[in-house]
């Protein structure tokens, strides 16, 4: 395959990871199973919270075919409690209060699913059956399951060694609110719900650990985004040292967040491996991955706006609660997203906002796609709407009244963001983004078209709302980049790959600098042999951050294959041109000399490499932007809605982004298309659902709606491309945007096609499933009956 | 090929196609038959393997994704070489992390057998069936269109126009 006349970056080339992908020979961790390998299941509890009293494990322990069973008592110095990943910034008056669970329960019982004893036999099938021969004596404690009651003085302790359930407070604020307060026009004030979802990756966790004693090294393949620091975790809590622990996340089926956490199984499996001598496999199921892997977003907002009456913002208030979980291994990540992502593409002028987090008897938060950004913009877009329609004016029309304009970059938001760095924005579209996507939908003509099909007794509406996602963030990544002497490049990064296409995306920026076709590089990611530095797949920063040193990397082989060249064909580098795998003179093509035999002439085996120089075509460069780069967008779409049984059909779904630079619009798209998807589960369909025992009562695929093909409509797409300044590919990250507004443009829409049936009728909770709206529907129509009635009765 | 041997009555037919046949191909999302990742074709009819007993297929033919293209062991996987349906996920990108793909490949040839010519609008009920959480099916609907387009070799393939 051969590009004339461009450059691979921004091309659409197809995938190169496909072909195993498409044939069933990808390996997944699932498919590892070493000779002799041993299964792992785990005895959870079905109790979300309970004291331990008692566990007694000798009948599993006698079972046939069951090698080890494992309780807190046998893990020596490994029982302590797991990393705090993620320490919270150096903000002022921080409160935090760092929880983080053991690997097995020894007294308290936090929440479902927490292990309590590691069963290891010949099969799965075995281990299973020993695990229902384990007797758990439970002492049932009230478990902490209402969010909006879990600060109260009177609910029970999930610490009981700290005087509440305060994991953490903190305050930001920019401006004077109280005076902006004081002289608005139209202050409104709503209460907003934004509950707890799951990642849903199809892909269930798993690790299979083999450790080697001949070779005096442990092999580990892992399920997760960030194999480098789980690897570093791992080799200190056993004692090794990191040059001894092998970590591959090979192809991973979906990570979207939750696979970039540190487990507990992490350390056991390759724990139990060394004291078995033989491999042990574990793999999540269904059913456990509700309890065992991390969730996402509970939160409860009293927010407030204050706006001129022409519809300026001139502050916003909000306070609210994040739900952290048992745990907070994660640290601040997700509020302080939410804290700052609420600001948006907009001038506000002040801002006071303070979060409390609580810790609850539910599974641990930690981020999935979006971390805390959706509500931010849930929170701001709602209340823009609600101040729209006080004041009589449009939704868009409120926005363009309120958009960040071009000359003004960078803009500076003045509080700090989750990278620890203040909140900037290095350059965006807004003004732009917010137009083509009024433009796309045909907002303007909208009324006409939402009259026509009132006439024909079908209520639409449509939504138009803005975001904004911080991207790339810190601190680093790496990449090794070596011209192999068949000509081949091989390029070594430490992110790991979930589906992002990395093996494409990356490959087609080397290809640009040493001029060959994408499908000659050979991408490597995800494996700890191959390269050791860097932090993980997270905050959508892969494209940005690895994206950025892999392109540092090729430019400096590039140098390296230009001065061989040059030497080889007695020419200036100056005059040579690298084309189809080949260095040659510019204008004499037939002087030319393949990457290959510069290769082997750039390691020779006899002479010497001069002092100052290095061997090979190889370079390695990292590369760190100073603080993240902002990507921006607007989501438009238009729904039906049936009044009767409350289902919204989205009959239109428009998203106009900008991610500055693209690298493969089609992967750009296709991440648009998922998180989209994911948006929409969160809308309408996905929602945990907790009992009064702190059970989760849809804890399956059949009970946990995951959107399907029926439920998510056709999305169009249109690119903006406003390069980043803080990188020299000018790339931004788009794996989350798909997914943060999705809400907050389904609400306005809904409330825009009730309009005239249930007037009034305001959007606040998330996710806004068809029971939620039916309710919503009929209480709005009994006020009005009700209303209507003593208005018209007699006096 | 053909498999003899015995199992215990209680393996699932998914677990017996990883473990014992060795083909990884078919993968395994929430074994209670609602992902779809686990589809086989038993006697050419779409089947969740994680629904079945390894016991049930005793004298039948089953197919996993690894049957659906040629590809001789030791040689280098090319996209040339498979069978159109998988060809035309590549081209329209209907494939993110690849994990619910095989068992959408399966349920999509033998849609395809059955209807050779079908709308956006079928191909998003007849894939209903799967989840995944990568693409957001868009792509996976214009894959399966383009390949029954492919298949049908005169034009008479999907019919356009109802999706954008």
């Amino acid at each position: 395959m051969s590009r004339a006349g461009g450059t691979w970056v921004g091309a659409r080339v197809p995938r190169n990871e496909d072909a195993r992908l498409l044939t069933g020979r990808a390996q997944f961790v699932e498919d590892v199973e070493p000779p002799g390998t041993l299964h792992v299941a785990f005895v959870r509890s079905d109790l979300p919270a309970g004291r331990l009293r008692r566990l007694d494990v000798e009948r599993a322990r006698s079972h046939p075919g069951v090698h080890a069973v494992f309780t807190a008592g046998d893990l020596g110095p490994l029982l302590h409690p797991g990393a705090m990943l993620v320490p919270p910034p150096p903000l002022e008056g921080l409160v935090f209060h760092a929880r983080t669970a053991l690997p097995l329960v020894r007294h308290r019982i936090r929440h479902q699913g927490e292990a309590l004893a590691m069963i290891v036999a010949d099969s799965r099938y075995v281990a299973e059956d020993a695990a229902q021969l384990v007797e758990a004596d439970i002492e049932p404690l009230d478990p902490v399951v209402d969010l909006g009651r879990a600060l109260d003085e009177s609910t029970p302790r999930v610490h009981e060694d700290l005087p509440s359930n305060l994991a953490a407070h903190v305050r930001q604020t920019k401006g004077d609110y109280a005076a902006a307060r004081a002289r608005a026009d139209l202050v409104l004030e709503r209460r907003f719900s934004y509950d707890r979802g799951i990642g849903g990756a199809i892909e269930n966790r798993a690790v299979v650990a083999e450790w080697d004693a001949r070779a005096d090294r442990l092999e580990v393949w892992d399920t997760t985004q960030a194999p480098i620091p789980v690897r570093n975790v791992v080799a200190a809590a056993l004692g090794l040292s990191e040059s001894q622990v092998r970590f591959i996340a090979p192809f991973v089926g979906g990570g979207f967040g939750p696979k970039i956490m540190f487990y507990a199984e992490e350390i056991l499996v390759p724990w139990a491996s060394i004291r078995l001598g033989r491999p042990v496999k574990w793999v999540e199921d269904r059913y456990e991955n509700f309890f065992a892997t991390t969730q996402e977003r509970g939160q409860l907002h009293r927010a407030e706006i204050a706006v001129t009456r022409e519809g300026r913002i001139l502050g916003v208030r909000d306070i609210f609660i994040h739900d952290s979980g048992a745990y907070d291994p994660y640290g601040l990540t997700i509020p302080i997203n939410t804290q700052c992502t609420l600001l948006g593409p907009y001038h506000v002028p002040s801002y006071e906002s303070e979060f409390r987090v609580a810790f609850t008897n539910k599974p641990i938060v930690t981020p999935v796609r979006g971390a805390g950004r959706q509500h931010g913009v849930f929170i701001m877009e709602r209340l823009l709407d609600l101040a729209a329609r006080g004041l009589g004016l449009d939704p868009v029309e409120i926005r363009r009244r309120n958009v960040i304009g071009p000359e003004e970059f960078p803009y500076n938001h003045e509080i700090m963001y989750q990278d620890f760095a203040p909140l900037r924005y290095d350059s965006g579209s807004y003004e732009e983004s917010l137009e083509e996507a009024v433009r796309l939908v045909g907002h303007e003509t909208f009324p006409r078209e939402r009259e026509r099909a009132r006439a024909d007794g079908r209520a639409v509406g449509v939504g138009v709302v803005n975001y904004v996602e911080g991207t790339g963030i810190g601190p680093y990544e790496g990449a090794r980049i070596t011209v192999e002497p068949s000509g081949t490049v091989r390029l070594a990064t430490g992110v790991g790959t979930q589906g992002q296409g990395h093996f494409t995306a990356f490959a087609q920026i080397v290809a640009d600098a040493v001029g060959v076709a994408p499908s000659d590089v050979r991408v490597v990611t995800g494996d700890t042999s191959d390269f050791h530095w860097g932090t993980g797949t997270f905050a959508s920063r892969g494209a940005v951050v690895a994206g950025n040193a892999i392109h540092a990397a090729a430019l400096s082989v590039r140098e390296k294959i230009l001065r061989h060249a040059a030497e080889a064909l007695e020419v200036d580098p100056e005059d040579l041109e690298l084309v189809n795998g080949a260095a040659r003179v510019r204008g004499a093509p037939d002087l030319s000399v393949d990457l290959g035999a510069l290769a082997v002439r750039a390691n020779p085996l006899r002479g010497a490499v001069e002092p100052g120089t290095e061997p090979g075509l190889e370079a390695t460069s990292y590369f760190g932007p100073p603080y993240g780069t902002t990507a921006n967008g607007t989501h438009a779409l238009v729904v039906a809605v049936d009044p009767e049984t409350a289902m919204v059909e989205i009959l239109r779904y428009i998203v106009v982004h900008d991610c500055g630079t693209v690298i493969n619009p089609t992967i750009v798209e296709g991440q648009i298309h998922g998180g989209v998807a994911a948006g929409i589960g969160n809308a309408f369909y996905e929602e945990l659902v907790f009992d009064e025992f702190g059970g989760t009562s849809n804890a399956s695929f059949m009970d946990y709606l995951l959107p399907t093909s029926t439920d998510v409509p056709p999305i169009e797409t249109a690119h903006l491309e406003t390069p980043s300044t803080l990188n020299p590919l000018g790339t931004k990250g788009v794996g989350e945007g798909g997914a943060i507004p999705v809400a907050a443009a389904f609400a306005q829409a809904v409330e825009d096609a009730l309009a005239d049936i249930a007037p009034g009728l305001e959007v606040l909770d998330i996710p806004l499933s068809p029971g939620r709206l039916f309710d919503l529907l009929r209480t709005r129509r009994e006020s009005r009956e009700s209303h209507a009635e003593s208005a018209g009765g007699p006096s | 090929m053909a498999w003899s041997g015995e199992v215990e009555p209680r393996l699932l037919l998914s677990d017996f196609l990883r473990s014992e046949v060795g083909l990884t191909g078919t993968h395994v999302g929430c074994e209670h038959g609602v992902c779809g990742a686990c589809t086989v074709q038993l006697d050419g009819e779409p089947v969740r393997a994680c629904l079945m007993f390894a016991v049930q297929i005793d004298g039948h033919e089953v197919t996993t994704v690894e049957g659906l293209a040629e590809t001789p062991p030791g040689e280098a996987i090319s996209v040339e070489g498979l069978h159109p349906i998988q060809q035309a996920l590549h081209e329209a990108h209907g494939l993110q992390c690849g994990f619910c793909t095989p068992g959408i490949l399966m349920t999509a040839e033998a849609f395809l057998r059955e209807n050779p010519a079908p709308s956006r609008e079928e191909i998003r009920e007849a894939v209903s069936g799967h989840l995944c959480r990568c693409t957001g099916y868009h792509n996976i609907v214009e894959g399966v269109a383009l390949a029954a387009e492919r298949l049908a070799g005169d034009g008479a393939g999907a019919d356009e126009g109802d999706e954008p």
